[in-house]
């Protein structure tokens, strides 16, 4: 490893990356390293991270880190494990770093896989809602109405017509034991729910939001703003299932309308440029209020 | 140029011979006699380019990409973004 | 010797990979190599093999886990057959390329469609591209053989590739021979344990699977055809060391049988070369001046072991039970790539044979051959390439 000098980082992912300016994504990495700790062998499917983060040559991982290929991590990080256990050294522990497009989609199989077989792995999806990497093609985790690309607004598109799946129920439904969602603008709730993870054995699931400043379209200052958008006007419920019930939420301090999170992003803003989408703003807005309704989001629920 | 190694493995914490600090075309200043020390501006850059030197948080202007989240969420307002002189 | 069994072959491969100490095992059904991931997991269950098990649910995780395993240090072993090997398929070129080594048995089925569970070698080979070691096998013994030189090969410092031993589904899984097995001492000499120098560990934290740009791409892939063409030399010294312990001649990337002399010479791989063989014996006792080359090692292609055997014959007659469709047999192709542009060269006719299961008989070998000599001297007799035992009649 090369040797640290004065000015160096701690940091387990460091300077030198190629993520964009204010990526949500980068950000998540370094925390949740930071939670886990560096004996630790990390896992990650090809996509934002996996690009930005191994140019030949150039990478900032400071633990061990594979990257295979783009719908086998589960099934890495599972052979991983074995190895790990044949060679009794399962203190060091087995962490999956990947989006959306390799989670919900492509590497949905594998994961089911690990996940029945109860591996012990931390599957963490960073979730941006869409094949980011390649410039935002839709995938099963894109929210319904956004544009992407192979879903576009157009004159004849509002957008996504299907709700984006609802993978931590499907997730629990496999048994899974810890369950959480988190968002990259509350850092300290990341980390908490990292650690929690980290604390237990056996396959556990993490879904971080992480906004996109570069295909989401707004001013890369405001990632974290925007994060905390989605969080408090209800259409990302961050929560907490363990054994299949719902343990814990953050609850909305001050609930915003989802006008206020939709509009700051140009996948959104074909809804706000004719009448004619009011309909689907309502049903984004019957969606949060339904998140809201189900976890309690509200300190008077 | 260096010989290529098997299977294209390559050692950890290399990135920092790559210095993003020129993708900037803004750049934060740290007001020193504002800044609160809370440590909040270094917890949120995604770049790791915040260090805490002693008692002081500085920049580390090799990698800075200026995306301005650091000024943005100060919760003193103690960090400035101005235009990178180029 | 008196470790002898009578044996089915795909109890006699769980038997050899059991004295290897695999430390990962994953495994997927597919016939005809489920008994092999039957019988390995009977005998973890049993106490008699300490290795990790995974159940994974698709080839492509199975294949997965031995590279994931691999890249953590721990000798890895997977096994499958036809749609299962092209599943696997994108895992094994992204394995190749970062030199993750692991054993894989490919027991040989014919690829949909139609679906045909009986053997032809389209399955392994349409990875013949991809940088994995190939080893065809004639027998149940040599399975078991080849078994333990694979870890050796692929584990070797200078190699560090999957290496797959292909096997003939129901010929040799499902039939049974009288075996001979090594004592545990003595594959342990052979096969110390797998201690690459750079795997998955905190210790010395390293990045696995980097994005790589045109300027070292073509380098980085040279470097892997070199570790196969000059890895030749280190794979035939481990298969005489292998037959050093087994007693049994197993070494040569291929083996040459009655080929003194011949003015015909058949190539082959797999099961068949036993029925060749019988054939071959057949046809010298009555005068015929026919040999045989067993492709034993296919990849890396052993071009100069052949050509040693073959320059000076009329007429090579290339057996392959696969096909390139559009053109023509691979290992034909394999060997007129080489051949063409020398000076003298042998006329190479290429017989493809045995697909989906055809039955190859000594009488189809016989009839091949009689059918090679009249195009010796009416070259237009034989088609390009020649599908042996082709039914016209129910062609559409």
């Amino acid at each position: 490893m090369p040797k640290k000098k004065n000015n160096q980082s701690e940091s387990l992912f460091v300077s030198g990356h190629r993520a964009c300016h204010g990526c949500g994504l980068a950000l998540a990495v370094r925390h949740i390293l930071e939670a886990t700790g560096n004996d630790v062998v990390v896992v990650s499917p090809t996509g934002c991270l996996e690009t930005f983060s191994s140019p030949y040559g150039f990478s900032p991982w400071r633990v061990p880190w594979i990257h295979h290929l783009f719908e086998n991590a589960p099934a890495i990080a599972s052979g991983v494990v074995a190895a790990l256990v044949a060679q009794e050294k399962s203190d060091t522990r087995v962490i999956v770093i990947g989006g959306d497009g390799a989670t919900f989609d492509i590497g949905f199989g594998s994961l089911s896989g690990m996940l029945e077989r109860n591996d012990d792995v931390l599957y963490i999806c960073m979730d941006n809602g869409a094949y980011m990497n390649t410039g935002g093609q839709r995938s099963s985790a894109t929210p319904i109405y956004a544009s992407a690309t192979t879903h576009p607004a157009g004159r004849y598109s509002a957008g996504k017509t299907e709700n984006k799946k609802d993978l931590p129920e499907i997730i629990t439904a496999h048994g899974v034991k810890y369950v959480a969602t988190a968002s990259v603008a509350y850092l300290k709730d990341l980390k908490k729910k990292v650690k929690k993870a980290m604390s237990v054995r056996g396959s556990r699931y993490i879904q971080i939001d992480t906004p996109c400043p570069s295909v989401w379209s707004f001013p890369s200052h405001l990632t974290l703003e925007v994060g905390r958008k989605a969080v408090n006007c209800g259409l990302s419920p961050l929560f907490e299932m363990e054994n299949g019930h719902v343990t814990s939420v953050k609850k909305i301090v001050k609930l915003i309308p989802v006008t206020d999170f939709l509009k700051e992003q140009k996948r959104f803003r074909h809804l706000f440029m004719t009448e004619k989408y009011r309909k689907e703003l309502m049903e984004l807005q019957d969606l949060a209020d339904h998140h809201i309704d189900r976890y309690g989001l509200l300190t008077s629920n | 140029m260096t010989k290529l190694t098997m299977g294209a493995v390559v050692m950890g914490g290399t990135s920092l011979k790559y210095k993003t600090g020129d993708w900037r075309d803004q750049k934060p200043l740290i007001l020193q006699d504002v800044c609160k020390q809370c440590g909040i501006c270094k917890e949120v850059c995604p770049d790791d380019a915040i260090r805490l030197k002693g008692e002081t948080y500085e920049i580390d202007y090799d990698f800075c990409k200026g995306c301005g989240i650091c000024a943005y969420e100060c919760s003193v307002g103690a960090i400035q973004m101005t235009p990178e002189d180029k | 010797m008196d470790n002898i069994h009578v044996i089915e072959g795909s109890e006699a491969v769980a038997q050899a990979i059991k004295v290897c100490n695999p430390q990962v095992i994953s495994a997927y059904p597919i016939s005809p190599q489920t008994h092999i991931v039957e019988t390995l997991a009977q005998m973890i269950a049993d106490g008699d093999l300490n290795a990790q098990y995974v159940r994974v649910e698709s080839e492509f995780s199975a294949a997965s886990v031995v590279a994931g395993a691999s890249a953590a240090g721990s000798r890895s072993y997977t096994v499958s057959s036809s749609q299962g090997l092209l599943l696997m398929t994108e895992v094994i070129y992204a394995s190749v390329g970062m030199r993750l080594p692991f054993v894989l048995t490919g027991v040989n089925r014919s690829i949909s469609a139609p679906i045909n569970i009986q053997v032809d070698h389209q399955d392994t080979i349409s990875l013949r591209d991809s940088g994995i070691i190939q080893f065809y096998v004639e027998s149940v013994q040599e399975a078991y053989d080849l078994h333990l030189a694979a870890f050796k090969i692929a584990e070797d410092p200078k190699i560090m590739l999957p290496v797959m031993i292909c096997m003939d589904g129901w010929v040799l899984t499902h039939s049974y021979e009288r075996v001979h097995f090594l004592d545990q001492e003595i594959v342990d000499d052979f096969l110390p344990p797998y201690q690459p120098e750079n795997f998955l560990t905190p210790k010395d934290p390293k990045t696995w699977g980097s994005y790589a740009e045109a300027d070292v791409l073509m380098e980085l892939k040279y470097a892997i055809h070199k570790a196969m063409t000059e890895g030749k030399q280190r794979i035939e010294h481990i298969l005489i060391s292998l037959s050093t312990i087994t007693g049994r001649s197993n070494s040569g990337l291929v083996e040459a049988y009655q080929t003194d002399g011949a003015e015909i010479i058949l190539v082959a791989m797999g099961s068949m070369v036993g029925t060749i063989k019988d054939a071959i014996d057949e046809l010298r006792s009555i005068g015929k001046k026919v040999g045989l080359i067993k492709i034993r090692c296919y990849r890396p292609f052993p071009f100069e072991d052949i050509w040693e055997v073959i320059k000076n014959a009329e007429l090579v007659c290339v057996l392959d039970a696969s096909f390139s469709m559009g053109s023509e047999g691979p290992i034909s192709m394999d060997l007129k790539a080489k051949v063409c542009g020398g000076k003298m060269r042998p006329h190479i006719a290429n017989f493809i044979i045995g697909l989906g299961g055809r039955e190859i008989n000594i009488n189809t070998i016989r009839a091949l051959v009689e059918k090679a000599e009249g195009s010796i001297t009416s070259p237009h007799n034989l088609q390009e390439p020649e599908w042996v035992d082709l039914n016209h009649d129910i062609l559409i």
